[in-house]
């Protein structure tokens, strides 16, 4: 393992205040218990706080910001946070107006999460983001997993909850946006959980992980390579096939955003070429994509792949899309 | 049950834990994202540590600030399940008079009825239930026959192994594993090792003359 680290066990301390110091203008960091809040409190709003395990960098902390997150509390790497962290995090950002949690639908968040809601004071809510479509049968799953499409739920509940609306109403949009996303991975390499030395699964060289999490978790599928084509051609079947399951057809929601995820060690070019290959076939099947974004928005550590995520838009979410934000990994209108 | 047991059993989970680093990585490794040993070492750690805080309470709150000590320590599934298991284990205990084994038993299935609770999970699922719930049954089922407390430790030793290695068979549907389906069978699941190994830890302390 070649990282940069000065001793393991500091690294999420070491990270994090890097964070902090580079977005000091943003964010306010507090490490005992863990967590980040926004730099100026907002008032009378529904708070939106978030976190997760970290080694998905910039989810959550790097959303922290006007028109989004009021607080993250990050986990160890690739475990979720804990109970005192949300409990502190809340007692710092609510402002009258009932705290929203947005969590990732994994065993370890949901519970922890429900743990805080439980012990919280405040009137509260939480959404589970579900957006991967690559668990295929739910019978055998406590559900599917979140993944890239929780940015565009924090971005699209954060704008709301900007407008003054109440907590049901904040609730309301984020299951709805949930709802309106599908995602699907694809691993080329392993990553590697820094205190473990070593890569958390065995891939070939001329070896793909279809369908793989943002923790390396092995996904539905072991596959040959292939050309980009073949392979994005797959993911954007799934996608479609899932959208006709959830009976959100494709008549009804023409408009969609495209969004193409990084896992940590995929260059911008490779991006940019499965952006190219995606925007065409969804065109093909009648999709228009009127929004983009391409980037390292949600990633796993190290791994090499990507994951390509389709929101269906409305007017309703397209607004809340396109509104101003200003945090450390998403600016823009302001 | 003595506060001082608790605190030598914990000593003793701790260095189960360290010696199985590599078991329990490669477990976890296999089905799940490779956390486990990470988690486990560190929520031992922090209960090591607050050893001489946990001296001068009763068994009682002793094993309740186990468990809040693990909910703000461990995180991911792990932290939240085994907080509920100490927490609600202490709570039975103090709810019920004398000292007997069945006492211990009881509070041991309540621990046990958190997890299934909180997980929202059950037997067979190939989850660390796969050994709670056949351990927890079988103290249960000996300490109602009044059997000896070495009869009893060598049992649950041997009821956990059973339950661990029938997870090896079993398809995951709740937690990381649950994603990959069939694929999971074949590897026995971490945390039901875990569960399997802090159990033979504590009664094989017990068993020492």
């Amino acid at each position: 393992m070649k990282k940069f680290v000065n001793k393991i066990d500091d690294i999420l301390v070491e990270s994090l205040s890097g964070f902090g110091a580079a977005h000091a203008d943003l964010v306010s960091l507090h490490l005992d218990p863990t967590f980040a809040v926004r730099k100026n409190k907002a008032t009378n709003k529904v708070a939106i706080i978030s976190g997760g395990g970290s080694g998905h960098e910039p989810l959550h902390a790097g959303y922290i910001g006007y028109g989004m997150l009021d607080a993250a509390c990050p986990g160890h790497v690739f475990t979720s946070p804990t109970p005192d962290q949300m409990l502190a995090a809340a007692e710092l950002v609510h402002a009258n107006q009932g705290i929203l949690f947005i969590v990732k639908n994994y065993a370890g968040d949901v519970m922890n999460f429900e743990m805080a809601a439980e012990m919280l004071a405040f009137e509260n809510a939480t959404v589970y983001t579900s957006d991967d479509c690559a668990v295929v049968n739910s019978t055998y799953t406590t559900g599917r997993r979140g993944v890239a499409g929780t940015v565009i739920v924090e971005k699209c509940v954060g704008s709301l909850a900007e407008t003054g609306a109440n907590l049901q109403a904040c609730k309301a949009l984020g299951d709805k946006v949930n709802q309106h996303i599908s995602s699907i991975g694809i691993a080329l390499t392993s990553c590697t959980v820094p205190a473990a030395g070593r890569p958390t699964f065995d891939i070939g060289e001329t070896e793909i992980e279809m369908g793989v999490g943002i923790h390396g978790e092995p996904g539905r599928r072991r596959e040959a390579m292939r050309e980009a084509d073949a392979i994005i051609t797959d993911c954007v079947d799934a996608i479609l096939a899932d959208f006709k399951a959830k009976n959100l057809t494709i008549e009804q929601n023409n408009e969609a955003l495209l969004l193409i995820n990084g896992f940590g060690a995929t260059p911008l070019m490779e991006l940019y070429l499965i952006y190219n290959v995606a925007a065409k076939l969804f065109k093909h099947h009648g999709i228009n994509i009127s929004r983009s974004l391409v980037g390292n928005y949600t990633t796993a550590l190290d791994m090499a792949g990507a994951s390509v995520t389709l929101c269906l838009l409305d007017d309703e979410i397209k607004q809340h899309w396109d509104s101003p934000v200003h945090t450390a990994a998403l600016r823009w209108g302001c | 049950m003595k506060t001082a047991i608790i605190i030598n059993a914990s000593h003793e989970i701790q260095r189960t834990i360290l010696a199985n680093e590599d078991t329990l990585e490669s477990l976890d490794r296999a089905i799940g994202d490779g956390d486990h040993y990470i988690n486990m070492k560190r929520g031992a750690q922090a209960i090591v540590e607050i050893e001489t805080e946990l001296a001068v309470l009763s068994p009682e709150a002793a094993l309740n600030k186990i468990g809040l000590k693990l909910l703000s320590t461990i995180g991911g599934a792990s932290g939240p399940l085994l907080a509920s298991f100490f927490i609600s284990m202490g709570k039975a205990l103090q709810s019920y008079e004398g000292e007997s084994h069945l006492k211990i038993a009881t509070a041991f299935a309540a621990g046990v009825q958190a997890i299934i609770q909180r997980g929202k999970a059950n037997l067979g699922e190939k989850t660390m239930l796969d050994v709670l719930i056949p351990v927890s049954n079988q103290f249960l089922l000996l300490a109602q026959q009044n059997k000896d407390t070495s009869v009893i430790c060598e049992h649950l030793i041997a009821t956990a192994e059973q339950g661990m290695l029938a997870t090896k068979d079993l398809i995951a549907t709740k937690g990381r594993a649950a994603g990959l389906g069939e694929r999971a069978i074949g590897h026995i699941d971490p945390g039901a090792k875990s569960c399997q190994l802090m159990i033979a830890s504590v009664c094989n302390l017990i068993l020492k003359p």
